[in-house]
């Protein structure tokens, strides 16, 4: 059915909003940089709006946005090599055909979006690199936004991204989707990537709010796209985890914007849909091969999500867990964990004693949380000295005002 | 986004050139900066003239006082602004990057790129207030 010419405009941000990253990727791909196909994404976009509405609509919008944006790519390599001989080179090199079958076309798209995932993320660049590219490139933020979500200038953040792109150029980082046998290592680069971000927007390390919801949401949105390109055990974890945790912002804060600890979440409010998308991930996941560090995660969230009281929940399974975490990916923070576990199972006094071992070993000794689990369990066997000093040492350490609140009251509850 | 360019010109720079380069070094800062409007990166700019024709308003010991310059020490002088419509901060930097004025005499030129500030919601509430 062909379109008024009005809808153009429309249609055209549609297919920007549903597939400009799509085409991004494949222009980078022929154009090999970074810049030069940002240019080119810009410049089909506009050739559609002018030319569509004349022309009629392609059968195949995005493969005729890639093909416009190379050939404009091109003219503009040429124009500008009058000035700059350097970029000449690139012109011979742009030679790469799309397939003509559509099949092959949306195959070679979705690879693609992958190859663009794998080289924000490639390892040589630092963890912040890694999520400033992800953010820009893949998700299609501005620099500006990103900078505001993580808490630095956009003078810093464009600087990061500036100087990504330059190693990227430099160190001839291929626009590539990794070998099988690279595969374990480059995904946890990747994984990795996602979960920082969402735990930036579900636990914003530092400020006013406990929750960041946009960074959480673009984290989700990522995971079902990779989850979508590359089905992998760990990316089908990771997404439950993610949806798990998420299903319960609600039921996280109260109205005035304080924390409410798991046992006390009113779990009505936790979001049924996510938690069985979540459960639904977290059981695929777990049916392949020995489970990964993300789905062992997934796993523990599950168990707490299908719980409907906190008395309900399995703690035996989820120290069984977080042993099998450990033995993968020893971290004293996950052993804190399973002390919290095993003072759920077994009493606050064999939790302590785990609590305990840890902070004389000096691991934790600067990490709020630790005190703050000492001092909660101190406080259910009536230590109400040790408590008081364990919250103390938390407040003392914690950089998030919903967190200092929390632990103020708690403090204030002690008093005899 | 608007972004709003400072081009610092080292003039000492601009005196060692030819009247060759010169002409060569404005048709690739004016075809580029055609190509910029036609793809509507280009809001708005102007070149300054020197230093020595301005004029500096102060407000002194409660009146307006003028006085001519200023008279930097700095070889580097603005010598001309560009408003850039771009869609983020690393936009506009790509943009100005490619400019050929950076170039001038291999590095007599700097721009600083300063994102522009909103007041749209200073001025409604201001006009709140006067209502």
């Amino acid at each position: 059915m062909p379109n008024p010419p009005e809808n153009i405009p429309q249609l055209v941000g549609e297919i920007y909003r549903t597939s400009s990253r799509s085409v991004f990727a494949t222009l980078i791909r022929l154009l090999k940089d970074f810049d030069v196909a940002e240019d080119a994404v810009h410049d089909a976009f506009k050739a559609a709006l002018e030319q569509w509405g004349e022309k009629g609509i392609p059968s195949n919008p995005v493969a005729w946005l890639v093909s416009a944006g190379r050939f404009k790519a091109i003219d503009r390599i040429r124009r500008e090599s009058k000035f700059d001989s350097l970029e000449q080179h690139q012109i011979g090199q742009t030679g790469a055909e799309l397939p003509d079958a559509s099949g092959l076309i949306d195959k070679a798209i979705e690879d693609d979006m992958l190859r663009l995932i794998f080289t924000c993320c490639h390892p040589a660049l630092s963890l912040d690199a890694r999520t400033a590219m992800t953010m820009r490139e893949v998700c299609d933020l501005t620099t500006e936004a990103i900078a505001s979500a993580f808490l630095v200038t956009p003078s810093t953040m464009a600087q990061r991204i500036v100087r990504a792109k330059a190693k990227i150029r430099e160190a001839n980082i291929p626009f590539e989707v990794p070998m099988e046998h690279e595969l374990p290592d480059r995904l946890g680069s990747v994984l990795q990537v996602i979960y920082l971000v969402f735990n930036e927007g579900y636990y914003a390390s530092s400020g006013e709010s406990v929750t960041r919801v946009d960074l959480s949401s673009e984290a989700i949105r990522l995971g079902r796209l990779l989850h979508v390109l590359l089905p992998d055990p760990e990316v089908t974890g990771l997404l439950g985890l993610m949806l798990l945790h998420e299903s319960r912002r609600p039921a996280r804060t109260s109205s005035k914007g304080n924390i409410i600890l798991l046992e006390d979440q009113d779990r009505l409010l936790w979001d049924r849909g996510m938690i069985e998308e979540g459960l639904t991930l977290v059981e695929q996941a777990f049916s392949s091969k020995p489970p990964g560090p993300y789905t062992l995660q997934a796993a523990i969230a599950a168990l707490h999500a299908e719980a409907a009281r906190p008395e309900a929940t399995d703690w035996a399974q989820i120290t069984w867990l977080y042993s099998r975490l450990l033995t993968i990916n020893p971290s004293p923070i996950i052993e804190l964990n399973r002390a919290i576990a095993i003072a759920m199972h077994k009493g606050p006094e064999s939790g302590l004693q785990q609590i305990d071992a840890i902070l004389e070993r000096g691991d934790l000794a600067d990490y709020h949380l630790a005190h703050s689990a000492r001092a909660e369990l101190c406080q259910k066997l009536g230590r109400t000295n040790q408590a008081r000093t364990s919250w103390e040492r938390a407040l003392a350490l914690t950089q998030q005002d919903p967190e200092r609140r929390f632990i103020e009251r708690k403090l204030s509850e002690l008093r005899p | 986004m608007k972004y709003i360019c400072l081009g610092y010109m080292n003039e000492e720079v601009w005196e060692t050139l030819s009247e060759s380069e010169r002409r060569t070094f404005m048709d690739e800062c004016f075809s580029y900066d055609d190509e910029l409007r036609q793809n509507g990166h280009y809001a708005g700019g102007e070149g300054l003239q020197e230093a020595r024709n301005a004029a500096t308003l102060r407000w002194r010991s409660g009146k307006v006082s003028v006085t001519d310059g200023p008279f930097a020490e700095s070889k580097e002088q603005i010598g001309g602004i560009m408003i850039l419509e771009a869609t983020d901060l690393n936009h506009a930097i790509r943009l100005l990057s490619k400019h050929p004025s950076l170039r001038l005499g291999l590095g007599g030129n700097t721009w600083e790129i300063r994102p522009a500030f909103d007041l749209t919601g200073f001025i409604e509430d201001s006009r709140r207030r006067r209502e």
